[in-house]
């Protein structure tokens, strides 16, 4: 259900590297470029077979609407509204008219069509310079009928690849904590979706408290904290199958589990005595490690994508402050020295930062830093907010934030946000419960 | 290696909705009892420092036998108040030998999720320590930290947060 079958048939045009249009993506975006998405153009034939299979109208525009929603939402692009458009889908992809593109301030144009060929769905696109005049990209897949949302999560990503010179992020799901009921006993299952919001899933049945989900590498695994049977500890759940299982025989509570970078260890907090200290199993041969060994609390372990450093958080300096170590726990160095409490460091796909949690006069922000502590830069700052999960290209992070409750306790609510590097373009993540601890997935087609 | 099946609910299975919060009940009435008092009245407790010292929440083991003991913010450190609780929790426990006791660790919302589950642990392995050298064995007392998963109080105000600040001995059996 989840495999894709994704096929690049061929490259109509091979990408030259022209001096085109660019959209730089290193600063915050006060100026989206204006971008035309026309509907995907569909013969009748196609699109009365989609509409049996999908029950959708027309295919061809749904997926269409797709990308123009990812564009929209990455804040780089703005898509115009298809009200003004003055050419025909079909006649815009074989050649479009560049003077009525230019006439409604389009400076790029995405064309294509959908064929419904042996039960599955072949979609061919192609990106234009308005400007130029000229063909920048152009593509075709065929993939099953289900996977018509993915279609346009991968053009998003072509595109966004074509014209910033960086890999996308839309073709990504997020798994993170879906959340009902009252603030004082609240019911948390693991739930997963689309980048976007769509096609969501719940995992479990909210039996028990769920914490913390993390992918692997391949976004296949999760672990994650479950407290079945009263006993909190570091779970494995394969997402296909369902099979879940617990990590390693820890006597006490395990928790703030993470993959490291190949897949092969989990790192983890274990919690003895009052005294919290980061292990890693090996998944193959289950031996355990012990990284760290002070009396402090040493929790929220992420690796460095090299898998070489670790950085985590502790208190051994009296209070919450970010740490990173070698991968064998030698050389401990604190990295934040600003004022406030830090917590969460995550260490960025890109390997130049570490996101985290700050929180100092009573207000929670999420910042970045690079990882010898220099250039905290704070991106968001709010009521509750906490555990920023990077874009797999680092240049977005997906976090939660929680709402102060009235007078009488009133008016609680937990919600995923978004928000680009640059500190611009703050979004709310469209969830249909509550929702909290979200952790992206990789790049599910490459 | 403990080994179970979790199903996908997808949309077929919403009906099992029913059974899912049939489920939940056992430990919606845990937590329903824990907060009763809670939310059933105006607060009317005060703080020293900002350690809780009314007794809105508390409940009793036994008469006179208060269940739980209130922390400052990002400490574990016990109170005069709490050793005191704590003191005649071990009396409790030593007069009724046969019961065993969870303690279950507590943080409030000011702080990130895991470093919160570490410190419910420190904090109910405060009071664990405690009662050990008041007699209680180690084996009759387990330790549960939910961090700041199970607040008392929903309230977001100093006040609600030093409830929630805590560690609470439960009885096991």
């Amino acid at each position: 259900m989840i495999r894709i079958f994704l096929i690049i048939l061929f490259i109509i045009t091979p990408i030259r590297a022209f001096a085109l249009i660019e959209v730089d993506i290193t600063r915050g975006n006060l100026n989206p470029l204006p971008i035309a998405v026309s509907p995907l153009s569909i013969d009748e034939n196609s699109r009365k077979n989609f509409e049996k299979i999908l029950k959708k109208k027309n295919i061809g525009s749904e997926i269409s609407i797709v990308v123009e929603r990812n564009l929209k939402t990455s804040g780089l692009f703005n898509p115009l509204s298809k009200d003004a458009f003055l050419q025909e889908p079909d006649i815009a992809n074989l050649k479009p008219r560049f003077e009525d593109w230019n006439l409604i301030k389009a400076q790029a144009l995405i064309t294509g069509k959908v064929n419904f060929v042996d039960d599955k769905l072949r979609v061919e696109f192609r990106l234009w310079d308005v400007l130029a005049g000229k063909e920048m990209m152009a593509l075709a897949f065929t993939t099953v009928p289900n996977n018509w949302r993915r279609v346009g999560h991968i053009i998003t990503d072509k595109v966004y690849e074509r014209l910033t010179g960086e890999k996308g992020y839309f073709d990504t799901r997020v798994i993170y904590v879906a959340e009902e009921g009252p603030k004082t006993r609240r019911i948390k299952k693991l739930a997963i979706m689309d980048q976007d919001g769509e096609n969501n899933k719940f995992l479990t049945l909210g039996n028990e408290l769920v914490l913390t989900p993390r992918f692997n590498p391949t976004s296949q695994m999760v672990t994650y904290l479950s407290y079945f049977r009263n006993l909190p500890r570091v779970y494995l759940l394969d997402i296909e199958t369902g099979v879940q299982e617990v990590v390693g025989d820890f006597p006490g509570m395990t928790f703030a589990p993470r993959f490291s970078p190949d897949g092969k260890k989990i790192i983890m907090s274990f919690a003895k005595d009052g005294n919290s200290d980061i292990y890693t199993m090996d998944l193959e041969n289950r031996i355990v490690e012990k990284i760290t060994n002070h009396p402090s609390i040493d929790t929220s372990p992420s690796y460095s994508p090299d898998g070489k450093y670790i950085c985590f958080n502790s208190d051994r300096s009296g209070y919450q402050q970010i740490y990173i170590m070698k991968k064998d726990g030698s050389n401990v160095k604190r990295i934040s020295f600003g004022r406030g409490l830090y917590g969460t460091p995550v260490w960025s796909p890109r390997g130049d930062l570490i996101a985290f949690t700050k929180l100092h006069k009573g207000k929670f922000y999420i910042g970045v830093m690079r990882t010898d502590g220099s250039g905290e830069r704070l991106l968001t700052e709010n009521f509750y907010q906490e555990a920023p999960s990077w874009s797999p290209n680092g240049r977005v992070l997906i976090f939660y934030r929680e709402t102060k409750t009235n007078d009488k306790g009133e008016g609680f609510s937990a919600k995923l946000w978004s928000i680009d590097l640059t500190g611009y373009n703050e979004r709310l993540v469209n969830t249909p419960t509550d929702a909290s601890d979200p952790s992206w997935s990789s790049l599910l087609s490459n | 290696m403990k080994k179970l099946r979790i199903r996908n609910i997808d949309q077929g299975a919403i009906m099992k909705l029913n059974k899912i919060l049939k489920n939940a009940f056992l430990i919606t009435v845990a937590c329903l009892a824990l907060s009763a008092c809670a939310t059933s009245k105006k607060s009317t407790g005060q703080m020293q420092g900002d350690v809780y010292t009314g007794t809105d929440t508390v409940e009793y083991l036994a008469s006179g036998v208060p269940d739980r003991v209130f922390f400052a913010t990002n400490e574990s450190v016990l109170t005069t108040a709490s050793r005191e609780t704590l003191r005649k929790q071990a009396a409790w426990l030593r007069k009724n030998s046969k019961i065993n006791i969870v303690l279950e660790g507590h943080a409030d919302e000011r702080g990130t999720r895991e470093y919160n589950l570490a410190l419910g642990e420190r904090r109910a392995n405060a009071a664990k320590d405690y009662l050990m050298t008041y007699g209680i064995s180690s084996d009759r007392i387990s330790v549960l930290s939910y961090g700041k998963e199970r607040p008392v109080d929903s309230g977001s105000n100093p006040l609600a947060w030093s409830k929630n600040r805590r560690s609470v001995s439960v009885k096991a059996n």
